[in-house]
């Protein structure tokens, strides 16, 4: 409907960061009564885009228009003021508060309680989102928690609604619910900006899409008219491609999982169903798959900070499942945790404790419970030297150094250790791209040695890059592994389960 | 505007400046306190702070009194730091010292009155032991059912109370007090008493404990993985799951160890410097010494310095009110100055002021 004036009409906005342009000359249309989706994998600049859009931001250069009048907001308050809401992924509600209150402390001038519970009952119901006020948040699933924040953004009557990634904690039932009240606001006018990566979601809602990538905008496009794998090849690009490496000797099997099924840790956790893979030595292994599918889980299973079933993992054919970490380390099981500050390192020790942290062990920096500190700083100080961590020193605190430094610095740690299954997800998230060829070579360098590696990650590029078999991860399943060379780009969508989630939505009709 | 800046490290100059600093800002607001209560604020100050140590009429007596009131403070701080430093919130060292004198006491009443020096090592034992097992309740309760060890222990405090009221009164009353409460006098039964080691300096065992115990903490924390491990989860709790720390037995680790030097803290202070069992036995020892190990940074060597600080400010504070006229009620508030403005200055250890507008990024 590109006839008519656009709702709100973005040109040339950019934004940069220290090492990493979020968003380059980026420019899209948005039309009252439209669903439009923002595609692109993690890290493309969908977020940083968004939160320019509702004042959290602000662009270094380019303009943005609503309704024809420039909108600059300062602020989300301005933002909101000017009818843009937001409904954000992770969810800012009192547990301990019932609905009606978390949603009156929202409010700028919030009314009288009992007007706020009557208009929000009036609301819920005219939008079929069911929804008690009197009820306490604390007792409430994830998705009723998101018709709360949903709520609270319809009461401002929007003209303009952002979701960011709304169904990533639903259930396929509160899915439906969730699209069926998006198609009623977008029929009664609203636009709304739906931010996903989920591609059949996005076939089934949206009327337009924008597929941002490495921050530019690669394409405007109608969902409904691609099929879920042309937009994964948008989304990801063409040039998905295995570098040849040296021919690396694959050895025997080193680590077996076998049937690992593990309850979900916390409510927004994931639960692992029935994962079955087998590594040997010299590989590398690649994983793939959207945040939140298990992929946190799946590490602590392996790295023992959550013990599972004795059998459920073999390392060289002992059982190990039931160690801890400590146990599995001196086996030659070494992890590196997605998140660095607070679990791969603690932030406010230096980079000499933070040595110590998982290496007392094998690089002996303590005998009989008595720490040899001087041992720790030169492992610390070898680290820094080998891996290149920009530091001036190890007695740093490791929340001193930049995200890609430190990120250095653990695998660094891990790798010095000399693993024989090393486990790394996410190493190079957040991390410019020089630091990020390091670690990805000092991985290949690691498997050619002939210890076997595990790279959890989203970067599709990435895991393309360092494995020598991929599989995907959704839901908490894991895919069996394929060769990654020759892997078309249509086969990776199908693996990462964008048909799955096909399946639902046609039910969910 | 000022603004909070997040220094990238913690400064090690305000590390070692804010105790410093705090002090001068409790004597300064605490003397314009004193001088709204119509005292000179300058004699206030210098009775708590000078006189007890160096007043010829006083120093004789007070000075011994500075150990004998700074050994359980240290003691017990010592031991609360540990797990303060864990993130296991221990607040009850007050019901641990009470049930530590009650069981160490009872142990050396049993013997009466035979003489051994056997006995008095028991009492020490079964003073820690007891201790130990009243800080096991709040130990046991969270790491099974995960209630909170801060209400858990707090409340006990007043379970103990009653009774050590109850003792006072019944099982422990001395058979020859012609039915008066509280039980019989330690220091009068050579085996349990704890006497004076050097005479004139207030030296106890009690003290010795004390300084054992700030060197073992120091060589705990900083050389021995078990301190590591409590640093570890007290910062950075998932960080210390990573590198195997097991939560429950840091736990049950942290709350026994505070609780058996509460309770053996309270054996010294029955069988030397109290002498009996008696219904009002306690002074609050616990609960100040939860203020001895923040103003001591949770650090032992920190703490020994505290603890003799907050024991100044008792003496001093009790001299003052007699001399002068205070009220004690004020005494209380200067010592909870001391406190506030330690939490309030501790900011500038993480952050630094700036002055001007910032930009939003």
């Amino acid at each position: 409907m590109n006839e008519t004036a656009p709702l709100l009409r973005i040109e040339g906005l950019t934004k940069a960061y220290p090492g990493v342009v979020a968003n380059s000359d980026v420019g899209f249309d948005l039309h009252a009564g439209k669903v439009h989706a923002l595609l692109g994998e993690n890290g493309a600049g969908k977020s940083t885009l968004v939160k320019m859009i509702y004042g959290l931001v602000r662009p270094d250069s380019g303009t943005m228009s609503l309704r024809g009048t420039p909108y600059a907001p300062v602020n989300p308050n301005a933002a909101r003021a000017a009818g843009v809401a937001m409904v954000f992924q992770h969810f800012s509600l009192f547990d301990a508060l019932d609905v009606a209150e978390n949603i009156s402390l929202g409010m700028d001038n919030p009314p009288p309680r009992r007007t706020l519970s009557a208009r929000i009952r009036e609301v819920s119901e005219a939008y079929g989102l069911p929804l008690d006020p009197t009820r306490r948040v604390g007792e409430l699933s994830a998705g009723e928690r998101q018709r709360i924040e949903i709520i609270r953004c319809l009461l401002q009557d929007p003209k303009l609604l952002i979701m960011d990634e709304p169904t990533s904690v639903l259930t396929p039932q509160e899915v439906d619910i969730l699209f069926r009240t998006l198609r009623q606001l977008s029929a009664e006018g609203t636009a709304i900006l739906y931010i996903s990566h989920k591609l059949e979601e996005i076939r089934a809602l949206c009327d337009g899409a924008t597929v941002l990538r490495l921050g530019k905008v690669v394409a405007n496009c109608t969902p409904a008219e691609k099929s879920a794998s042309e937009l994964a090849e948008l989304m990801v690009g063409q040039t998905l491609h295995a570098p040849s490496r040296e021919g690396t000797e694959v050895g025997d099997t080193v680590l077996t999982v076998k049937g690992l099924s593990m309850a979900a840790p916390h409510a927004f956790g994931t639960s692992l169903k029935d994962i079955t893979l087998d590594l040997r030595a010299g590989e590398v292994l690649g994983i793939g798959g959207v945040a939140g599918n298990g992929q946190d889980e799946l590490l602590a299973a392996l790295s023992g900070e959550a013990p599972t079933a004795r059998d459920a993992v073999t390392l060289n054919g002992a059982p190990i499942g039931h160690l801890g970490p400590n146990a599995r380390r001196a086996l030659g099981l070494l992890s590196a945790p997605e998140e660095r500050l607070g679990h791969a390192a603690a932030p406010d020790m230096s980079l000499t404790e933070n040595a110590m942290l998982t290496a007392s062990q094998r690089k002996h920096l303590a005998h009989r419970g008595f720490l040899n500190w001087a041992a720790a700083r030169r492992f610390a100080q070898t680290v820094i030297e080998r891996f290149d961590v920009r530091t001036p020193g190890p007695g740093h605190a490791a929340r001193s150094l930049s995200g890609g430094n430190l990120q250095k610095f653990v695998i660094g740690r891990e790798i010095l250790q000399d693993p024989g299954v090393l486990v790394v997800n996410q190493p190079t998230w957040g991390v410019d791209a020089s630091a990020a060829a390091a670690i990805r070579q000092a991985l290949l360098d690691l498997a050619a040695k002939g210890a076997a590696v595990i790279v959890i990650s989203q970067d599709l590029d990435e895991l393309m890059e360092v494995s020598d078999r991929f599989c995907a991860m959704n839901e908490g399943r894991l895919s069996p592994a394929r060769p990654a060379e020759g892997l078309s780009v249509e086969e990776i969508g199908l693996m990462l389960g964008g048909a799955h989630d096909m399946e639902v939505a046609h039910v969910a009709h | 505007m000022i603004r909070l800046e997040k220094r990238p490290e913690p400064s090690r100059f305000w590390t070692a400046a804010t105790p410093i600093l705090a002090v001068v800002l409790t004597m300064i607001a605490g003397g314009i306190m004193f001088a709204l209560l119509g005292k000179d604020p300058v004699a206030a100050i210098r009775t708590i702070f000078w006189d007890p140590l160096f007043d010829p009429q006083f120093a004789a007596y007070s000075r011994p009194q500075l150990l004998v009131k700074a050994g359980p403070l240290i003691l017990i701080a010592t031991g609360l730091a540990l797990g303060f430093r864990a993130g296991v919130w221990n607040i009850g060292a007050e019901g641990q010292y009470i049930i530590g004198a009650i069981c160490g006491a009872a142990v050396g009443l049993a013997f009466y009155p035979m003489e051994s020096w056997i006995i008095f090592p028991l009492m020490v034992l079964a003073g820690a032991l007891g201790g130990w097992a009243w800080a096991m309740i709040p130990g046991v309760l969270r790491t099974r059912f995960n209630t909170n060890e801060i209400l858990v222990s707090l409340l006990l405090v007043y379970v103990a109370e009653q009774l050590l009221a109850s003792m006072a009164l019944g099982a422990l009353r001395n058979p020859e007090g012609g039915g008066f409460p509280g039980s019989r006098n330690l220091q009068q039964y050579p085996s349990a008493a704890n006497l004076e080691l050097i005479p004139g300096t207030g030296m106890h065992w009690g003290v010795v404990a004390a300084f054992i115990a700030v060197i073992f903490a120091y060589v705990l924390l900083n050389r021995h993985m078990t301190g590591f491990h409590i640093r570890l989860a007290g910062q950075s709790p998932r960080a210390a799951r990573f590198a195997g720390v097991n939560p429950t037995r840091l736990i049950l680790l942290c709350l026994g160890i505070s609780g058996a030097l509460a309770g053996a803290a309270g054996l010294f202070e029955v069988s030397g410097p109290a002498g009996q069992i008696s219904i009002d036995f306690n002074v609050g020892y616990g609960f100040t010494a939860i203020i001895v190990a923040f103003l001591g940074r949770l650090h032992p060597v920190g703490i020994l310095l505290a603890g003799l600080l907050m024991a100044l400010t008792y003496i001093g504070g009790e001299l003052a009110q007699f001399m002068l006229g205070l009220p004690s009620a004020s005494i209380q508030a200067f010592q909870g100055m001391l406190l506030f403005f330690l939490l309030a200055v501790d900011v500038l250890t993480n952050y630094r002021f700036r002055i001007g507008k910032g930009a939003i990024t």
